[in-house]
């Protein structure tokens, strides 16, 4: 990871109540381009929160964000895909009665015909679809044209991982892209976060509770604790022991 | 050997067979429609009469604003809502266009009177749309406001009683015939309700507007995140079906050639929300289908008429549609358990 890299994502002095709840107070973090951050807290510490206003899923109360190096007021999620941001949420964002195909194209549905007669090309839709699952590895999948509904939970994860990697975004947020997942599918998954990283091109935040993960494919670490970012450093300079103290010590106190 | 021999390709017809089988009965249309043509089967044997022309011309005629009414209702249903109102538009529509065209009144042309009471149904549609999802009323509170409003808006643009339906004998031929002008044997109406029902089919199954009002009502957060504007998906289908039910009032309207300012209301919502529940689609979102609603409503008003031919009192109706509504919807849950068994949720 080169220290010079130009930035990909700035997130300066962020803050976000919900009502009486304080979800962020005053957060700031880079994101270098072709850099994989690892974001790490306790539930509730406000992780989801900073992924949903980076995607324009809400609007963060005050603060500012460069994408880039521009500052941008990100309207919507739309607008943050324009912008070359895309998200697995942690809830997955999927339409369980939906197959795997419309799922894997919503909202970018692939359609034929012109101005109001474009209707969606379900076929191309299907056979992108099982060309994005061949290659993320869910072999146990049979047909694209199964509902999500009968998808286990690591299925599921699996597509919409390949949902967002498959978006041609350059900043991709993954909020617990890896907790659904038996040990050899989340190997998959890590694997394949390691080639984009290789790619060099597409610049990752990737939330995890599992420290080993996150030291496996993150060149950055950031703790977030109480709505505020406690502890920054490149996983090179720390260790899985290291941080797990740290977070222990504050337990402690 | 020379059975074993033979025996694949025997087989293999009788596996394709019941796989098509299969698929048809996977198809949320299946029980409805075989329901369809058990109870024609049943009329026509006990009755000789059911299948005779005038009936057909009855039920087809009939069952026409149930059906557009429950094409609108079932993309609503589908994105998570409910319009209870839906029932008044179709009175409110007719008498807009007798408002604007009736000589006793500003003797405009219908076509003009026409597109007002149009547009005004969707500015009903678009009133319920924004307050459910910009003032976050519940639909079901939303539309019961607006059905005793357009009751009484109906009621005074009508000054409380019937008048006649303007429209000259073209336009009475096109959009609702009188019994001595059928097209095509049948009345026009019939053609406008299947014409427009596979049309909104045709929408929800092949457009992207389709795809994001089956993921609104499936999962709305997860549609919101995934970038769908699943407030202007809502908005839109409540104009739709606003626009369906005055269209449909319009069309009935000319057909019996008088406006009451008291026709449709709750009972036809109510008629085809129940025709679009038992023709497969959820009362809970994310599932339905416009032609299954059209077998619903059909087979409601298969067995209204059917009753009626075998000599049933008007009394005994109300009893046999609720008890069909009744059986049917456990007939329908228990057949959509049987089908998703084994899948794990």
């Amino acid at each position: 990871m080169n220290a010079a890299a130009p930035e990909a994502l700035r997130v300066e002095h962020v803050s976000k109540r919900f009502g009486a709840v304080v979800a962020l107070q005053d957060v700031s973090l880079t994101l270098k381009r072709g850099e994989v951050l690892g974001l790490v807290g306790d539930n509730g510490a406000g992780k989801s929160t900073l992924i949903k206003i980076i995607t324009g899923f809400h609007r963060p109360d005050s603060g500012r964000i460069f994408v880039n190096g521009e500052e941008t007021v990100i309207r919507s999620v739309d607008h943050a895909r324009a912008l070359g941001i895309d998200t697995v949420y942690q809830d997955l964002a999927l339409v369980p009665g939906l197959s795997v195909a419309h799922n894997m194209f919503l909202k970018r549905e692939i359609v034929r015909g012109f101005g109001p007669f474009r209707l969606l090309d379900n076929r191309e839709m299907r056979r992108r679809a099982r060309q994005y699952v061949d290659e993320i590895g869910i072999a146990t999948l049979r047909s694209v044209t199964s509902e999500v509904a009968t998808l286990s939970g690591g299925q599921r994860q699996a597509v919409a991982i390949a949902r967002s990697t498959h978006s041609g975004a350059n900043i991709l947020l993954l909020d617990e892209p890896l907790a659904a997942m038996g040990a050899r599918e989340g190997k998959q998954i890590l694997d394949l976060i390691q080639e984009l990283r290789e790619r060099g091109d597409v610049s990752m935040i990737l939330i995890a509770h599992n420290y080993i993960h996150v030291f496996e494919v993150a060149d950055r670490v950031n703790l977030l604790r109480g709505g505020e970012i406690t502890f920054d450093k490149a996983t090179s300079e720390t260790s899985v022991e290291e941080l797990t103290e740290i977070v222990a010590a504050e337990y402690r106190r | 050997m020379a059975v074993v021999e033979g025996a694949p390709s025997r087989r293999r017809a009788s596996q394709i067979g019941w796989r098509a089988a299969g698929a048809f009965l996977r198809q949320r249309e299946a029980s409805i429609f075989l329901v369809a043509v058990a109870l024609v089967l049943f009329f026509e044997l006990k009755s000789n009469a059911f299948l005779g022309s005038d009936n057909i011309k009855n039920v087809t005629e009939s069952m026409s604003p149930f059906a557009l009414i429950a094409a609108g209702e079932v993309m609503l249903l589908i994105c998570g809502e409910i319009d209870l109102a839906v029932g008044r538009t179709f009175a409110f529509a007719p008498a807009i266009v007798w408002l604007i065209s009736s000589p006793d009144k500003h003797h405009l042309p219908i076509w003009l009177g026409v597109i007002v009471a149009l547009v005004l149904s969707a500015a009903v549609g678009l009133v319920n749309g924004v307050v459910t999802t910009l003032l976050r009323v519940p639909s079901f509170i939303t539309t019961l406001a607006m059905l005793y409003l357009l009751n009484g808006i109906t009621l005074h643009l009508l000054s409380g009683s019937q008048q006649f339906m303007p429209g000259g004998p073209t336009f009475q031929n096109i959009f609702g015939s009188q019994p001595d002008h059928y097209f095509l044997w049948l009345n026009s109406e019939f053609y406008w309700a299947a014409g427009l029902v596979l049309l909104v089919q045709f929408v929800l199954w092949w457009t992207r507007f389709g795809l994001h009002t089956f993921a609104t009502g499936g999962n709305l957060l997860g549609a919101s995140e995934a970038g769908v504007n699943v407030r202007a998906v809502k908005v839109v289908n409540f104009v739709l079906v606003n626009v369906l039910a005055g269209f449909a009032g319009i069309l009935d309207s000319t057909r019996v050639t008088t406006i009451v300012p008291l026709q449709g209301g709750p009972d036809y919502m109510f008629f085809a929300v129940a025709g679009a529940v038992i023709g497969g689609t959820s009362l809970f979102g994310g599932v339905g289908t416009v032609i299954g609603s059209f077998i619903g409503v059909g087979v409601l008003t298969i067995l209204q008429t059917g009753f009626n031919i075998l000599g049933y009192s008007a009394f005994t109706f109300p009893i046999i549609i609720g008890l069909a509504i009744l059986l049917s919807m456990v007939a329908t849950v228990q057949f959509a358990r049987l089908r998703n068994l084994g899948r794990f949720q």
